[in-house]
């Protein structure tokens, strides 16, 4: 079986629990072990940035380091902690001063870096090393007739990382054609869902959670698939407060795109966390013709 | 001695480390405003906060709320023809306005950023119930039922566990956090 160095990250403990569970379970119904990284720290996210950023460079660092220790590629879930490790990474590679320093911090946990391990985003597993053919020919439940607004967010693909599309790209589609869903036109795939901002700046949030969801509504869509965590909360538990300042009605599914794969795959709706959520799956559960489910 | 750094020239040094070009090289364009989410709720557009910064306008761009609104989407980023990374500027700024203690009052984003280190530097990992006091307060009465109501639910969906998780290597963890900058007792 195929191992991968996994970094969870904090929401997968708790908010986002059910893209922790999907993840495992989809990936290992696809020949992929996600093997959890030990005592794994909190990437920083946005915040420790704001403050400081050498120390949120060292953050970053020790979860690299422990995946490098195994030989592993790091596989993180969630977009903002990819985006850390994939430029701290770098970072460490291109600037030697920059790595020393962080090396002489890194010894009070008896660790070390050189920026050799990989830094991949989740779905990348599944879109480049499974590959489309592989997960064809697992699914046995094919989600027929159900249409999905695949919604990347920005930091899986912003900044640049190695000259992808990042204004039109197009391997979730597909991604979600592989399952058997039909991906709809989707114009705000790639527009912000306003991030830390739904604590910082609530109104601009909701604004931009609105935006995406009337998009994806207008289009038809059944069901939002979420590539991280953030996005996922922000599109689901602030639904409400949307439908309260717009005087909308939206109630609009939202689930990790792992929770699609391990429907398709004949996975229980349980055991991927679905379930759980504030805005009610229940509707399109219908097109994963998964018996149990019903 | 050297005369006294400017504003412009100071930003610039914060921005050394980044891989964009610098900020003298914007020709206003407005490809970033244009961009940009979040736009409609600055105080001043990131064109304008770019040109304020050029100018040295130092007291005006610390007055604003344009930074703070900043979502960290780097659609500017990968859109500016100067190859400005604009969304790291923002981060820039952020920084030093904490570092300077100043920026407008009614913000929410400088004391979420530093309970959030407090946090971290504590256990390890993010919780976000141990955040809530940074912000509640100011959603107002119908914010904070609302905050409390949404919380109740996640709890009973299982999704919000009430008690912080720490991670093992706490010790050797804040002895290398201890090794970048030196930290109050927390």
């Amino acid at each position: 079986m195929k191992q991968y160095a996994y970094y969870p990250g904090c929401s997968l403990e708790s908010l986002s629990m059910g893209y922790h569970l999907s993840a495992i379970e989809a990936a290992r119904g696809l020949g992929v072990e996600l093997k959890e990284i030990e005592d794994w720290n909190c990437c920083g996210a946005t915040a420790y940035f704001h403050v400081d950023e050498l120390l949120a460079y060292t953050l970053v660092a020790r979860n690299l380091a422990m995946a490098e220790k195994e030989g592993l590629d790091f596989v993180a879930p969630c977009s903002g902690c990819y985006k850390n490790a994939y430029f701290t990474n770098n970072y460490l590679r291109q600037d030697p001063e920059l790595a020393e320093h962080i090396n002489f911090a890194l010894e009070a946990d008896n660790l070390h870096i050189n920026g050799t391990t990989n830094v991949r985003h989740l779905i990348e597993v599944f879109v480049d090393d499974i590959g489309f053919e592989e997960i064809k020919k697992n699914v046995s439940r094919p989600l027929k007739g159900l249409l999905v607004a695949p919604y990347y967010g920005c930091q899986l693909l912003r900044p640049r990382k190695d000259g992808e599309d990042v204004e039109n790209p197009q391997f979730f589609e597909e991604l979600m054609s592989a399952i058997g869903a039909e991906p709809v036109n989707f114009a705000s795939k790639n527009r912000c869902c306003g991030g830390s901002l739904i604590i910082t700046n609530r109104k601009a949030a909701l604004d931009m959670v609105h935006v995406i969801l009337h998009d994806a509504e207008k289009n038809g869509a059944n069901v939002i698939a979420t590539i991280c965590p953030l996005c996922n909360v922000n599109l689901e538990l602030y639904q409400h407060q949307v439908n309260r300042e717009y005087g909308t009605e939206f109630s609009m599914p939202i689930l990790y795109f792992t929770q699609l794969i391990g429907l398709a795959l004949g996975i229980t709706p349980g055991r991927l966390g679905i379930g759980k959520e504030l805005v009610s799956a229940a509707p399109m559960l219908s097109y994963a013709q998964n018996v149990e489910s019903r | 001695m050297a005369a006294e750094l400017t504003f412009s020239k100071e930003i610039a040094n914060l921005m050394y480390a980044t891989h964009g070009n610098p900020i003298k090289d914007c020709f206003q364009c407005g490809t970033c405003s244009a961009s940009c989410p979040a736009v409609e709720f600055m105080d001043h557009t990131p064109r304008e906060l770019i040109g304020m910064i050029n100018a040295d306008l130092k007291e005006e761009v610390l007055a604003s709320n344009t930074y703070w609104s900043c979502a960290s989407c780097y659609n500017c980023t990968v859109r500016c023809p100067a190859k400005i990374d604009i969304a790291d500027l923002m981060y820039s700024l952020k920084r030093y306005s904490i570092w300077r203690g100043q920026y407008p009052e009614d913000l929410i984003g400088p004391a979420f950023s530093e309970s959030f280190v407090k946090m971290i530097v504590r256990t390890g990992r993010s919780f976000e119930p141990v955040l809530a006091p940074s912000y509640i307060f100011k959603y107002g009465t119908r914010g904070l039922i609302q905050e409390a109501q949404t919380a109740t639910a996640l709890v009973l969906k299982g999704r919000l566990p009430l008690l912080p998780t720490k991670i093992k290597r706490l010790e050797n963890f804040q002895r290398m956090m201890k090794r970048i900058i030196p930290l109050g007792e927390s």
